[in-house]
């Protein structure tokens, strides 16, 4: 059993003397572990860094196996942006994110392109993603909910209302509410930020961390609570500093006083 | 295995160590069963002083047996500047190279979404202590250019930047003795990233 692709680097742990377990999604062949001999050692370490495009190759003698990987880096994307807080916790996240939720070994080909594409873009302009790339991090994680089965309904009003004014999300079903139908429910719901539906919008910090509340209630709900798994703490952060861009107070954070979400839980931070 | 169980528990504690797998393990067992009396006792009768007398500063986090250890109460180190590493082994690096004067923190790991360890798990609330205390004057962020160390280092520059102290961090590129056609491309992107006036 062998395979040869594209993959990004999602993960690396250390392993015995120098090796390493990596987690590596791939366009083709989905997401898969392996054994990377020296995949710890100092001029692996670069190789292996979260983030990294790689050319790899599995092999193994039969596919039930751990297997062992290779790789040649073709894109550095983690190196270019250590020195960059935003992006590289976007990174960080977006990895920790795709390794957590996706199952092994199944394809998710738009999950992988829009990880790639993100990723390279945030690495190649660094000042972007400060900017704007905050939008497409949203809509990738409305992305990955949806293939792994848990997509919201964004395409009309839930009771019947204006479609062209949907602004809030329910939180129990996922299906869209318009501005004139949330009425007295309207504090119950999700804000739905414009730039979800409208992809030539890149919206504002208070956008964006409405983005991340909205995808961040589903990815507790759903992609990681039916597993039992916790939302990765990376995401927790990159939620902690897009709130402090919009000068809001994560709920985490704040006194007694603050409003619990419906559920009880903050779903842009940590469950 | 009649007969062989003391070889093979002392062959199983060391492949637990870092660095040493069931093949070295076996290879170290096998030179100390050689010579008992010249490595082995020795070993066992160092390993046993260690462990009774080694203990954790209370300051910075440092491994000595006194606390606060014999770098925090060394009168020649300039206690203004603070050098945060992520362990003890880059603590030692460090000493070993003898570059550093000041005083360190040993923060015990870096943040890492796969490991688990969160802002909680970090050792910062004696930094925090130490700056607010005054007589601080720079710390230096020393950590592994890897996801996980930049990370922590925005985390730790964000807590510190309420202090009036000034935070640095060490450099990052090509390294002494390096030729520019054998370094991988992450390297070469952080190095020209990181250029400065010539």
């Amino acid at each position: 059993m062998e395979w040869e692709a594209p993959a990004l680097v999602l993960s690396a742990t250390p392993y015995g003397e120098g090796s390493a377990i990596v987690h590596v999604l791939t366009g083709e062949y989905g997401l898969y572990h392996g054994l990377a001999r020296g995949g710890s050692s100092s001029r692996g370490r670069a190789v292996w860094q979260t983030g990294n495009l790689v050319r790899a190759r599995w092999v193994a003698r039969l596919s039930e196996q751990l297997g062992t990987i290779t790789a040649e880096t073709v894109h550095a994307s983690a190196a270019r942006i250590l020195d960059y807080p935003v992006p590289l916790a976007i990174l960080a996240s977006l990895c920790a994110l795709a390794d957590g939720s996706l199952p092994e070994r199944e394809p998710h080909l738009a999950v992988f392109q829009g990880l790639t594409s993100l990723l390279a873009r945030i690495s190649l302009d660094p000042e972007w993603a400060e900017r704007e790339g905050m939008a497409e991090v949203v809509r990738w994680e409305l992305l990955l909910l949806s293939e792994l089965g848990f997509g919201l309904d964004l395409g009309h009003c839930a009771l019947g209302g204006d479609s062209g004014d949907l602004k809030w999300v329910s939180p129990r079903t996922g299906r869209a509410v318009s501005d004139e139908r949330a009425g007295e429910w309207r504090d119950r719901l999700l804000p739905l930020p414009a730039f979800v539906l409208d992809s030539d919008q890149v919206g504002t910090p208070q956008d964006w961390y409405d983005g991340l509340r909205l995808s961040g209630h589903f990815l507790h709900r759903d992609a990681f609570g039916q597993r039992h798994r916790p939302v990765p703490e990376a995401r927790g952060r990159l939620a902690d500093m897009i709130a402090r861009k919009a000068d809001i107070v994560p709920p985490g954070q704040a006194g007694e006083d603050e409003p619990a979400e419906p559920d009880g839980h903050n779903p842009v931070d940590k469950p | 295995m009649s007969g062989r169980g003391e070889i093979d528990r002392l062959v199983t504690l060391l492949g637990r160590l870092p660095g040493l797998g069931p093949r070295s393990a076996r290879r170290a067992a096998l030179a100390l069963l050689r010579q008992p009396q010249a490595r082995m006792l020795p070993l066992a009768d160092a390993l046993a002083q260690a462990a009774h007398a080694v203990r954790t500063c209370s300051h910075c986090g440092n491994l000595d047996t006194s606390d606060p250890c014999a770098i925090c109460v060394d009168p020649s180190r300039d206690e203004g500047l603070v050098c945060v590493v992520e362990n003890v082994g880059d603590l030692w690096a460090l000493e070993r190279a003898g570059v550093h004067r000041g005083v360190y923190q040993v923060l015990g790991g870096t943040l890492s979404a796969l490991s688990g360890t969160g802002p909680d798990d970090l050792n910062v609330q004696p930094l925090l202590d130490r700056i607010a205390a005054g007589g601080v004057r720079e710390v230096i962020l020393a950590l592994g250019a890897t996801v996980e160390g930049a990370t922590t280092m925005h985390w730790l520059h964000e807590r510190l930047a309420r202090f009036d102290v000034r935070i640095s961090r060490v450099g990052q590129g090509v390294p002494v003795g390096g030729a520019l056609d054998v370094l991988d491309d992450g390297t070469l992107a952080a190095a020209i990233m990181a250029r400065r006036p010539a």
